[in-house]
């Protein structure tokens, strides 16, 4: 379980401190999905990287099973914006990243990242460099070095923004998949409605910057895109976050 | 055009220049096809000693230099505290003429080799530490968080992120260092010593011998084309993600 509490941070710029979260509560359940949908420039990207442990809270605490975050866990895996990719690795290095820092043994290293690899249809690419793949395969291939090191928790900001519609749909559809072969705590931050509905099993909804929870909504339309309920919610919010930015 | 069709082009309008030149300027250049038979001559009669002796010095220095300012410059490019320290340092240093110091090296480290390879190594050191300290400010941030969130330690930040980061900046360091090394190169090999095709040049203009000076001009460029393709296929290896 991921606990957050009263979590603020401040960010100093220039002679003056500037609040991009402001007095965070959030109880995160086992092995479910929660996305977070807010206008850009709200905070996001900061929850994921205190989250994360890449960035310090100002107050308040992060609990992951009940120990505090001090720094990057083992447990905790994250998909940046722009994938974060390292152009010169090839898609098996990246992939692999995470256990060669674990200093697992080679053989079995080869063995996960080939399974990985296999699942995700990137087994051609493996001796490609990112700077040759197409956005949706770059993404497979974040995706691929987050789930290496079986994580319990995953973190994932805006992971689909760069990508074009039917990609962007595929791939939301490819997380589901893979969630439900290996349900895990996923965290996702984004700024569409429709792509926060689809994937969230809750939704929270953030405030304008600094970013503050406006509401956390149960979302029974997850994963039907055709669902009435699908359609319901997002409206829903539509309406919530424009009763915000008046 | 083919990249051999371009050298060649390049190669056949250099000589055609040089041969027009030559013609009016006798016997001070001599014509291409003289300094290429003198050259080919000289190969098989001394001249590998001289060529020899010159590429040593030449890649002992720059690997020194190599060895010693890049993971310099990365730690200032990488560490706040020591690139506060250090930073002032080199910039007093960095402008300072430091080939102006070979009578003190030749002093205090005696005639032989040591001295060149050290004024060599002492003026690049100044270009692969700069570089390589302003390559490793500018990180791509999402590199260091992605290794930073699979719970990279230090050492994988280096060995994973700023090294191969760096490297494509640190080989045009090294390329543009290498007209410097060449230059610097002759230099020293002017003074105290009977080895080195810089010695071979002046040796050959003292004895008036034209023929023999350019042959030793054109060793000397071929010492350069051989580093510079060395580098190229190095970099080809090493960067590979870069030339795909």
């Amino acid at each position: 379980m991921l606990e957050i509490v009263n979590l603020s941070v401040e960010y100093s710029a220039e002679k003056s401190r500037v609040r991009a979260l402001d007095n965070i509560n959030l109880e995160l359940e086992d092995r479910k999905i929660y996305t977070l949908v807010g206008p850009s420039g709200c905070g996001k990207t900061t929850l994921i990287y205190t989250i994360a442990g890449l960035l310090k809270p100002s107050q308040g605490n992060i609990y992951i099973n009940g120990e505090r975050v001090e720094g990057p866990s083992l447990e905790t895996a994250v998909i940046l914006q722009d994938f974060g990719l390292f152009p010169w690795k090839t898609v098996e290095q990246n992939v692999a990243l995470g256990l060669v820092i674990r200093r697992e043994d080679c053989i079995k290293i080869k063995k996960i990242v080939d399974g990985i690899l296999d699942k995700l249809l990137l087994k051609p690419f493996a001796r490609h460099y990112p700077g040759q793949l197409s956005g949706g395969q770059k993404q497979k291939v974040a995706i691929g070095r987050a789930l290496v090191v079986s994580p319990s928790l995953l973190l994932m900001d805006e992971p689909f923004s760069s990508l074009d519609a039917m990609t962007r749909e595929n791939m939301q559809g490819e997380i589901l998949n893979l969630w439900r072969q290996n349900p895990m705590t996923i965290l996702l931050v984004t700024h569409s409605i429709e792509e926060a509905v689809f994937l969230g099993q809750k939704v929270i909804v953030f405030s304008q910057s600094p970013g503050r929870i406006l509401y956390v909504i149960n979302n029974s339309g997850w994963g039907v895109r055709e669902s009435e309920e699908y359609h319901k919610t997002v409206d829903l919010i539509r309406n919530l976050m424009r009763g915000h930015s008046r | 055009m083919k990249k051999s069709r371009c050298y060649a082009f390049a190669l056949i309008s250099l000589t055609i220049t040089w041969w027009g030149i030559s013609a009016i300027s006798a016997p001070v250049i001599p014509s291409p096809c003289s300094a290429v038979i003198t050259l080919a001559y000289l190969l098989e009669n001394g001249l590998l000693i001289h060529i020899w002796a010159s590429l040593y010095r030449i890649l002992a220095a720059m690997f020194l230099a190599f060895f010693t300012g890049v993971p310099f410059g990365l730690l200032l490019g990488t560490e706040q505290k020591a690139d506060d320290f250090f930073s002032f340092i080199i910039l007093v240093l960095y402008p300072v003429p430091k080939i102006v110091f070979l009578p003190v090296f030749l002093m205090l480290l005696g005639l032989g080799d040591l001295p060149r390879i050290l004024l060599i190594s002492t003026i690049i050191f100044f270009h692969m530490a700069v570089t390589a300290r302003d390559a490793g400010k500018n990180l791509p941030q999402g590199s260091v968080d992605s290794i930073k969130s699979l719970g990279g330690k230090k050492r994988d930040i280096y060995v994973h992120v700023v090294i191969p980061a760096c490297m494509p900046q640190i080989f045009t360091s090294l390329r543009i260092s290498l007209g410097t090394a060449l230059s610097v190169l002759f230099f020293t090999e002017t003074f105290a010593t009977s080895r080195g095709i810089g010695y071979f040049i002046m040796d050959a203009w003292t004895r008036v011998d034209y023929n023999e000076l350019f042959a030793g001009i054109l060793g000397m460029s071929i010492i350069g084309i051989l580093l510079f393709t060395l580098l190229d296929v190095i970099e080809r290896c090493i960067c590979k993600w870069k030339y795909i």
